[in-house]
């Protein structure tokens, strides 16, 4: 699937300008349901892409595939510079090689909706389980690096509770520890408020700022238009399976060319 | 009620209960991992050892294990110069071996259900936090999806293994002088069927109260996420306004 001019820019020397995830015409159907229907984007180092969309619009979908929780049909996607190589199987695509998935996902941390924390564990061991067992860091290193990211997202005295003890914001809040620790390279959050009740949503989405505010690079499937208005550096509007609106939060909320866009945006105040 | 008789048979039946014991602590630990290995050929995704390990489990839980002991014992017999020629002779004339095959078989079938129930309600969503992070399909079966089935599957199981202990009576009948062979035997020779049978049965009962207190003790223990958050005390700062 590599293209022709693969091998002439993996030797360019300016890695700087190789950007940290991107998605080149992107297909997916489940069934008889088209669901992504050519989706390209891009982010660069450093950049917080907030995705927009109704439910449907395949914007879960879409970040889903970048770390292969859904194979695509067709298209290419490559994190900071890599492609991940897929082939046909029995059943539609799938990965040519596990274990460079298996690596890749490590450079790619995952926050889910609803926060998908292991029960059987403590925050900590939450959190220190993809560096300890996964990426085969040294525990005492690893644990110390727990303990400042549960500080930094404030839950650092729950650390020993197990996830059914805290709250929903606490839980989130200790997903995103868990994804911090993976020493990621790219975040994904898929929709990460909204199994929130509203009370909850301002300190998950605090932690989110800071985190932008640290330079990562973010890619957040979410229909807090707040946040994408006043954190993101870029916004990507989806409908339908294809992008119908992209471009910085001021530009696309102020001048929206799109009527669909528009619609959306007046339906979400 | 003869009470001295019964502290007499009490000490006699005693002595079968190092065999009672072996019995089924040999099946269960055999039988967890052939029942492990069941439910993953059940799981497999592949046609073949799916309907192999269905064809298994529908044959030995359909059948009694009186029937299955009988059959390794007695019908096994009658192929001697077969088992001679494969060298298996010496495994199947002992009826100690024999009777360990028919409990390790029947509680396997058992156990593979429960446990294929246990792995199978294992959260799809936790599979998938731990696939997203990077895990292996076996760190990810040994870290997240095997602790967590264990969990769901240990009250089931402590079920199978109280009836385990209480079906190595069922060993007696091929000569095996546990528990219930030494009651047999003890009641040929006084003909005081009650009074023996009895203190065998509170026997079995203070055995699998202590199984089911051992089987409690574990889940206690593997379950700190299923009970009451810890109390921890407010940070001083904090109480001082308070």
């Amino acid at each position: 699937m590599a293209s022709a001019s693969s091998p002439a820019s993996a030797s360019t020397p300016a890695s700087a300008a190789v950007p940290a995830v991107s998605v080149r015409q992107l297909r997916k159907s489940f069934g008889p349901l088209e669901v992504l229907k050519g989706v390209s984007l891009e982010a660069r180092e450093g950049d917080v892409i907030s995705v927009l969309g109704a439910s449907g619009s395949g914007k879960s979908t879409m970040l889903r595939c970048i770390n292969m929780l859904e194979v695509p049909d067709s298209g290419e996607i490559r994190i900071g510079g890599e492609e991940i190589r897929l082939r046909k199987g029995r059943h539609g695509m799938q990965p040519a090689d596990r274990s460079q998935v298996d690596r890749i996902r490590t450079r790619v941390a995952m926050v889910f909706q609803s926060f998908n924390l292991w029960s059987h564990m403590t925050v900590l061991e939450n959190v220190m389980e993809a560096p300890v067992h996964v990426q085969k860091r040294s525990k005492a290193e690893c644990l110390a690096e727990a303990e400042e990211i549960l500080a930094k997202v404030g839950i650092a005295d729950k650390r020993n509770h197990y996830p059914a003890h805290l709250s929903g914001g606490q839980q989130q809040r200790a997903a995103i520890a868990r994804a911090l620790a993976q020493r990621p390279q790219v975040m994904l959050f898929d929709e990460p408020t909204s199994a929130l009740d509203p009370e909850l949503v301002g300190e998950v989405l605090r932690v989110m700022r800071s985190l932008a505010e640290e330079g990562r690079t973010m890619l957040v499937v979410t229909h807090e238009m707040g946040f994408a208005q006043d954190v993101s550096s870029r916004v990507v509007f989806l409908h339908k399976g294809v992008v119908e609106e992209e471009g910085p939060p001021a530009q696309v909320f102020g001048a929206p060319r799109s009527d669909r866009f528009k619609q959306f945006i007046s339906s979400h105040r | 009620m003869d009470l001295a008789f019964m502290a007499e048979t009490f000490v006699r039946l005693l002595e079968g209960l190092p065999l009672t014991l072996n019995l089924a602590f040999t099946a269960v630990a055999l039988g967890v991992v052939f029942a492990l290995l069941l439910a993953l050929m059940r799981m497999s995704g592949v046609a073949v050892l799916d309907w192999i390990a269905r064809a298994y489990v529908f044959v030995f839980r359909g059948t009694p294990l009186l029937v299955q002991i009988f059959l390794i014992y007695y019908g096994l017999g009658q192929f001697r110069p077969t088992l001679q020629e494969w060298g298996l002779w010496g495994f199947f004339r002992e009826p100690y071996w024999c009777a360990v095959l028919a409990l390790t078989l029947n509680t396997a079938a058992y156990a593979s259900e429960i446990i294929r129930g246990g792995l199978q309600a294992v959260p799809a969503n936790q599979v998938e936090a731990a696939r997203a992070c990077g895990m292996s399909r076996v760190l990810l079966f040994r870290r997240i999806v095997f602790p967590i089935a264990v969990r769901q599957a240990l009250p089931a199981y402590g079920n199978e293994v109280i009836l385990m202990v209480k079906a190595t009576s069922l060993a007696s009948i091929i000569t095996m002088m546990e528990v219930t062979g030494i009651a047999q035997k003890l009641i040929s020779q006084t003909f005081r069927a009650v009074e023996i049978f009895i203190v065998a049965g509170a026997i079995y009962l203070a055995l699998n109260f202590l199984v089911s207190r051992a089987i409690m003790a574990i889940e206690w223990w593997l379950s700190p996420h299923l009970r009451h958050a810890p109390v921890v005390a407010p940070p001083l700062a904090e109480a001082a306004h308070i």
